[in-house]
């Protein structure tokens, strides 16, 4: 049982948080909000990942194919068929959660470092089939949407973040939570005490592929365009260092993860600090010392701080993060 | 004349678990010294304490320097060979490859040292391409101490030689190490719960409980002391 | 805890091999082109096998991924290329590299590695590696550009015949050298003391420790000669023609490494040869006779292939079966 005080404190910090999102474009031009509607994008895709690999265990580096899966329905609806941007989402997380349980199903057999890979594989194989098939994606020329205004993008960017968010504390607080976390720290012992692995499973990876779908569609409106190499190898990269660098298991973590790998680059750039050859080297360098210094992310940090604020006493805790924080 | 192993005062711990309070033995060069006592007395925390694998302070010594800032790598170059719980054979490498390793702190050719293992464990040598993860319990154990002996150690440090073995292959292995000791010299700190058998082959014994020392003696003193051997040794 | 369990006995493994073996004699014998294709696939196979040594290599030891294997592979051959530039030839330029690498890849576990490995999980340090793939991928830009460059290739164009069909030297030279690098590896591995020090320390680091083997430095000494693999590979992949010196030149040739490696068991760097050969001869004909696969899809077509492998044996070709204990 959460001692009353951390609840509260929990939720403070919240409501200070999502103050101050929904208040900061006032402060930004617009080319600004529009990086800050990409944080947005990376904090869904992020959360995505989370769920599956930092509450189930089941390493996944292939997020971006559901993102291209959300993102090509978005375009295609929007581009061929005149569908209305955000009417478009409810389809995307359609056809992303059906492509997660696809995944997730054979998924199954598969453990640990041979899923990490697997997955790798779907995340590139899946821009090629769109290279592929070009007649239906519009190939490597892509399809260009219709663009927005950065304090639209934000707005829709953030508020989605915020649904998702409060959906996946929701799930993960509850029963489906405990089952998910017991599916990651022991299989076998979720398995003997009732846990249906397969469901639990394969409905984590389904609900995980159904966000990164929507984070999907988001990227390709706030970029306006859409074509296979915007769904490549670097996005599913950036998503894994945003969730292990923020922190698995801990929805905190996931802020400072989708902040760290858009705002590092970007914040580098504009900041004219470094030249745009040297930002890889430099945001390369930083991940491995993060890792190096907090191998289990920000999150930690985070947790830190807030126990210590938070309460004197006894604080009952799981060992990688206290639900919903 | 300092002994070839002191200890003194020696603490250890795991996590907020103290496993050894206060640890305080020697071993003169050449003796066989014996620890007993229960499960979880401290006994293989001792053995690790030795050989650095675990974290430990107070006073470590081997013929006379200290021992407190090396690690196990570095044990092995100063002429200590632990035969850890579960043997540490490479059950994936062959025999032969297991011997080879036994000697990788040794410089030169190991044909002299091989012809001394051989001597001592005469089938080991037909069977050198033998994977080692095939051979039995008593026979892995058996190339456990050949292993450590390509080492030519000043001091072995044996955990339960005798874990789950039958009699007999307890009483041939016992055998060997009598006879390595006589033969070579080389000082054996064993740590057994068969206290019967193991007072038998040291000259002196130390008894762990809750991880300090609760007494210590030779081996005719303890086994005549009838409250103790019953008490602690369990006969 | 997992345990290893005995290597599988069952024979569906060699039969199929066997079996893959007498379809693709039979295709050479029958058709030339098919002949060729074979040759060429069996050369890019080979660049594919010592990516996938290398990474079977740093897996075995340390249960990590090497994300950043292929980048350092193009880095080290931009480095030939550079050295060229500056007045030397070919293959002093090769040996060089080859040091290079090697100083190199042991110098980043030191540096970028062990850190994170001493305080993280494999997790993290997986993570670190992709960091470094990052960083080094974006050294080559910012060094030497992201403009492609011209490397000389030292098989002069040179075609044999044998029994009416061409095989280029180029191709034949490649599996040579491929396999003459994994050959002397592993003979190091076998013979030297060092190298039996490095095996022991992979599987069992504790009981390694004991007799004395420094394991930190034998986890430096498997990315040195990790790099210096990646650099055969990629000297090799840059003189074939079909591929160009840039930034991301083994991003593909990863791919198919790691598939080699999966397929062939992790832990098997035999199984990675074998399998990585596999895959470029497969791949190789599909596209040359499967007419809807264009060279788009030989993603996917490695990775269906990788698929169809792990669900009929989900610890790879020659992979252990691992026991799951409670």
């Amino acid at each position: 049982m959460r001692p009353a005080r951390g609840t509260v404190a929990g939720a403070a910090v919240a409501i200070v948080v999502a103050a101050v999102i929904g208040l900061l474009p006032l402060a930004l031009s617009d080319y600004h909000r529009s990086t800050g509607a990409t944080v947005a994008v990376y904090f869904i895709a992020i959360l995505a990942l989370d769920i599956v690999t930092g509450y189930t265990g089941q390493i996944s580096i292939g997020h971006g194919a559901f993102m291209a899966i959300g993102g090509y329905a978005t375009a295609i609806l929007t581009h061929d068929h005149g569908w209305n941007d955000l009417a478009t989402l409810p389809v995307a997380a359609a056809a992303g959660f059906a492509a997660g349980v696809v995944v997730g199903l054979p998924a199954l057999r598969f453990h640990g470092v041979y899923l990490a890979l697997t997955t790798f594989a779907v995340a590139l194989a899946v821009p090629q089939i769109a290279k592929n098939y070009s007649h239906f994606t519009g190939g490597t020329e892509g399809l260009s949407l219709p663009s927005h205004s950065g304090l639209w993008l934000y707005e829709v960017g953030w508020a989605i973040a915020g649904a998702t968010f409060v959906l996946a504390w929701l799930l993960l607080r509850g029963r489906t939570g405990r089952a998910f976390r017991a599916v990651r720290d022991s299989e076998i012992a979720a398995a003997s005490a009732g846990v249906t692995l397969a469901v639990y499973k394969t409905a984590a990876f389904g609900v995980s592929a159904a966000m990164a779908a929507v984070a999907g569609s988001l990227f390709v409106l706030v970029n306006s365009f859409v074509n296979p190499d915007v769904f490549g190898l670097q996005l599913s990269l950036y998503v894994l260092i945003g969730a292990v660098v923020g922190g698995l298991g801990s929805l905190w973590g996931v802020l400072a993860g989708a902040a760290f790998v858009q705002l590092l680059p970007v914040g580098l750039t504009t900041g004219h600090l470094a030249s745009s050859q040297a930002v890889p080297v430099i945001f390369g360098a930083v991940v491995i010392g993060v890792m190096a210094l907090l191998p289990l992310g920000a999150a930690d940090v985070l947790r830190a701080v807030l126990r210590s604020a938070s309460t004197r006493g006894k604080h009952s805790e799981t060992p990688l993060g206290t639900e919903g924080r | 004349m300092a002994a070839l192993l002191e200890l003194e005062d020696v603490d250890a711990r795991y996590g907020p678990v103290q496993a050894l309070r206060s640890v305080t033995l020697a071993v003169e060069a050449g003796e066989i010294v014996a620890i007993l006592g229960a499960n979880g007395a401290g006994k293989t925390t001792t053995l690790r304490a030795i050989s650095g694998t675990v974290r430990r302070t107070g006073r470590l010594e081997l013929a006379g320097r200290s021992l407190a800032r090396t690690r196990p790598e570095g044990a092995a170059r100063r002429g200590i060979a632990h035969v850890p719980e579960g043997r540490g054979t490479f059950a994936e490498l062959t025999v032969w490859e297991n011997l080879r390793l036994g000697a990788h702190v040794r410089h030169g050719s190991l044909k002299a040292d091989a012809r001394r293992v051989f001597r001592y464990f005469p089938w080991l040598e037909e069977r050198r391409s033998q994977q080692a993860g095939t051979l039995s319990g008593g026979e892995q154990q058996m190339l456990a101490l050949a292993r450590a002996f390509m080492q030519r150690p000043r001091l072995m440090l044996l955990d339960e030689p005798s874990l789950g073995l039958a009699p007999i292959v307890v009483a041939e292995i016992f055998r060997i190490l009598r006879e390595l000791n006589a033969g070579e010299g080389t000082a054996l700190l064993l740590v057994e719960q068969n206290a019967r058998t193991s007072l038998s082959l040291a000259a002196r014994a130390y008894v762990l409980e809750v991880g300090a020392v609760a007494f210590s003696g030779t081996s005719a003193e303890l086994s005549s002391h009838g409250s103790i051997r019953r008490s602690y040794l369990g006969y | 805890m997992t345990r290893r369990g005995r290597p599988s006995t069952s024979w569906i493994v060699p039969l199929g091999l066997g079996a893959v073996c007498a379809l693709l004699a039979i295709g050479s014998l029958r058709s030339s082109l098919f002949a060729q294709q074979t040759v060429s696939g069996l050369a890019n196979g080979g660049i594919y096998a010592s990516l996938a040594v290398a990474l079977v290599l740093i897996y075995r030891a340390t249960e990590v991924i090497n994300f950043a294997q292929g980048a350092i592979a193009t880095f080290t051959t931009y480095v030939a290329w550079q050295l060229m530039q500056w007045g030397l030839s070919y293959w002093p330029a090769f040996a060089c590299t080859l040091g290079i690498a090697f100083g190199g890849g042991f110098v980043l576990e030191l540096v970028a590695i062990r850190p994170v490995e001493r305080r993280g999980s494999v997790l993290s340090v997986v993570i670190a590696a992709i960091g470094l793939l990052i960083l080094v991928e974006g050294s080559i830009g910012w060094i030497w550009g992201n403009e492609v460059k011209f490397m000389p290739t030292p098989f002069p164009a040179h075609i044999y015949t044998v029994g009416g069909v061409a095989f280029s030297r180029q191709d034949l030279s490649t599996i040579a050298i491929s396999l003459v690098a994994v050959l002397v590896l592993w003979l190091f591995f076998q013979f030297t003391k060092v190298g039996l020090a490095m095996r022991a320390a992979a599987v069992r680091p504790d009981a390694a420790r004991l007799v004395g083997v420094r394991v930190s430095w034998m986890l430096s000494l498997g990315w040195g000669l990790a790099a210096a693999l990646g650099a055969v590979a990629g000297m090799m992949a840059a003189a074939s023609p079909s591929v160009l010196l840039q930034p991301s030149m083994m991003d593909g040739i990863l791919i198919y490494a790691f598939a080699a490696a999966v397929v062939g068991g992790l832990e098997s760097a035999a199984g990675a040869v074998v399998a990585a050969l596999l895959i470029g001869v497969l791949l190789n004909l599909v596209t040359t006779y499967v007419h809807f696969v264009g060279p788009a899809l030989q993603l996917p077509v490695a990775f269906v292939i990788m698929l169809v492998v792990l669900l009929v044996k989900p610890s790879g070709l020659f992979g252990r079966t691992r026991v799951r204990r409670v």
